[in-house]
């Protein structure tokens, strides 16, 4: 078991470092669609316009590149929230399908725009200085980038369920995923919520997209690829359920990364299996709210 | 034609036949007026056209390799073919309301079934076809148990899911599948025994089969299932407190739509002669589903329509814009989900001034 252990310690510990980007970015995924009943499939598109705003900026690996690209993504990602709020508002009332679609237009515009502006090659992004080298952990070497990525990703769950619940905008949230209508009885804007929580939504796209951008590159594609990693993980862990879409996260991260190291032929088929098996037992994810959404 | 545009906001269709598909009276809905008392007549006059029209479509139809070139008569062979796909998508879409973002996969896994007949046992038309049939049926019985136990926003995503696993399957089952290079070398369609060499006799017989699976299709939607089955998208707690079980219609509408979709995806392979991943992929379920919602979704004939404008302009429009097509594609659907919100057929309903209200 040890010696098992210890020769998948890089795989184990690479499905840490996805199952926190997929945190990240799933995170924003099932807010959105859990407060606003807004599905937004341009989602793995954002993350894609952060990666890309990493490549644009981390060329010669500087510190100030990288948090340029950070800043840029957080300023790009809230306004393209806001844009998304103002372009959903006058389907709310229709079926899920039209937003759906809309936002798979918008993904698709998106998509290919960037690879108009940076072409189909793959880029690959390095980490900031510093960072770019690697740790011994028990007796192997991993890059240290990741390991401040499961960090990160750690810290960001914890700070995410302290403001859900401790906080007065947690409760607004946790009111706004159980009952809307009751919440805008309250006598609170929704329409201003809804571009807070679209903005925060796509802030955190784009900034999971430049934070994987050292793991991952920036590529055409990748956004798809992204987006049903994050639908799953939100679909595991229920819409709307800030824990399901951590303990989604870390279960898809392993099996993205365990389950190919181990079984690389069935890698797909894992991931699959494993949606199924939960919704099996789950249909509606492992902590889906008691509210019905659909 | 048109009443089907006011039919989303019908409370509900128990009642076994309501002959809606064939041109009946649609129950007013709020705010669309009732059919005036010369309305019989009127829909007798309206079936004569539409029965004059169909006549008229059928004879230039099948007239199309006597008048237009081989590439052309190519081109209209694909988009009959593409056709019958985004009919068969309808019936899960428009018919019984179920969304589906990974149509596709039955597709695909119909045109590589069709692809492996013809390639390692026989290219006769009519086998590869219903092995095909059968293969997208066997694929949606398996995987739609899963994704009809779940409504709404689950329903898009898991058959999202769904289509990215057939299409990574098809890419990395490279032993059978050809991976990324596709499956090539699939020998011309034989009809009792005689290959079909000539564009003309390959278009006639994919114009048979799609006709077929049409027909098929159109007597689903309008039989008392087909009933039913609008009766669980319009209202599901109503058909269920009926008697009705959803479940059990849901997931056979969905077998159904998989069979047609793999019907689709045979007659593709014989004519197209190269299956590649990407027919089973994510853009092109997301192509077609925009052809349903363009057409009109619930019509049948919208979704066939919308399928040939798509074809036209993904074929036409895709070379000349240096491989970025996806780029007029992503704004078309923006733009139509705000213009055409009942696709081309829903555009006769606001003409009359119906109601085009749609409930949340």
């Amino acid at each position: 078991m040890a010696g098992w252990f210890d020769a998948n310690l890089v795989s184990i510990l690479n499905g840490f470092a996805i199952g926190a980007l997929l945190f990240i970015l799933a995170v924003g995924l099932s807010i959105v669609f859990g407060m606003m009943d807004v599905l937004n499939l341009a989602h793995g598109a954002f993350f894609l316009v952060g990666s890309y705003l990493a490549a644009s900026f981390v060329a010669g690996g500087s510190w100030t590149g990288f948090l340029t690209a950070l800043g840029l993504a957080a300023v790009i990602g809230l306004l393209a929230g806001g844009v998304l709020s103002g372009l959903t508002e006058p389907l709310a009332r229709r079926p899920i399908l039209d937003q759906a679609l809309l936002t798979l237009g918008i993904s698709l515009i998106v998509a290919e725009v960037l690879s108009i502006v940076y072409g189909n090659d793959v880029r690959s992004v390095p980490p900031p200085p510093g960072l770019d080298g690697s740790t011994d952990v028990a007796g192997n070497a991993y890059p240290t980038y990741r390991l401040l990525l499961i960090g990160l990703g750690l810290l960001l769950a914890l700070v995410v369920w302290l403001v859900v619940e401790r906080t007065s905008v947690g409760a607004l949230v946790r009111a706004s995923v159980a009952d809307r209508e009751m919440v805008s009885a309250m006598g609170i804007d929704n329409r201003k919520v809804k571009v807070a929580v679209l903005g925060i939504g796509s802030l955190l796209a784009t900034v999971a997209g430049v934070l994987a951008a050292p793991v991952y590159g920036a590529r055409p594609g990748l956004d798809e690829t992204i987006l049903l990693l994050a639908l799953v993980v939100v679909v595991i862990g229920g819409l709307g359920s800030i824990r399901g879409a951590l303990i989604g996260a870390l279960v898809i991260g392993q099996v993205e990364s365990l389950g190919r190291a181990l079984l690389p032929d069935l890698a797909s088929f894992i991931l699959f299996g494993t949606l199924a098996l939960v919704l099996i037992v789950r249909p509606r994810g492992l902590f889906a709210g008691k509210v019905a959404h659909a | 034609m048109s009443e089907l545009a006011g039919q989303r906001s019908s409370p509900g269709a128990p009642a076994p036949r309501t002959g809606e598909a064939t041109g009946g009276v649609a129950p007013p809905s709020s705010g669309a007026t009732a059919p005036a008392p010369s309305g019989r007549r009127d829909r007798g006059r309206r079936r004569l056209v539409t029965a004059v029209l169909a006549v008229a479509l059928l004879a230039a139809l099948a007239a199309v390799p006597l008048f237009v070139d081989p590439f052309g008569t190519n081109t209209i062979s694909r988009i009959l073919v593409f056709a019958l796909f985004a009919t068969s998508l309808d019936l899960l879409v428009g018919i019984t309301g179920l969304p589906s973002l990974g149509h596709a996969a039955y597709f695909g896994i119909g045109a590589y079934a069709a692809g492996l007949v013809a390639l390692h046992w026989t290219s006769e038309g009519v086998v590869a076809v219903l092995v095909a049939a059968a293969a997208g049926a066997t694929a949606a019985v398996a995987t739609g148990w899963l994704a009809v136990r779940s409504g709404g926003v689950f329903f898009l995503m898991l058959t999202l899911a769904i289509g990215e696993l057939v299409h990574q399957l098809a890419q990395s089952l490279s032993s059978v599948t050809g991976g990324s290079n596709g499956l090539f070398g699939i020998p011309s369609v034989r009809v009792a025994g005689t290959p079909l060499t000539l564009p003309g006799y390959v278009y006639w017989f994919v114009l048979v089969v799609a006709l077929l699976g049409a027909a098929g299709l159109w007597l689903v939607a309008s039989s008392p299932f087909g009933a039913v089955l609008r009766g669980i998208r319009d209202n599901e707690p109503r058909m269920r407190s009926l008697g009705y079980s959803p479940f059990r219609y849901k997931y056979a509408a969905f077998a159904i739509a998989g069979a047609f979709a793999g019907l689709a995806g045979g007659l593709f392979a014989l004519v197209v002669r190269i299956v590649n991943p990407a027919d089973a992929g994510f853009t092109t379920s997301a192509l077609f589903l925009l052809a349903v919602v363009l057409g009109g979704a619930g019509t049948l004939w919208g979704p066939a329509l919308g399928a040939a404008v798509v074809v036209l302009v993904r074929d036409t429009f895709g070379p000349t814009l240096d491989g970025h097509g996806p780029l007029l594609l992503g704004l078309v659907f923006v733009v139509a989900v705000y213009v055409l919100p009942r696709g081309v057929a829903g555009l006769g309903g606001l003409l009359r001034g119906r109601n085009r209200e749609v409930p949340s």
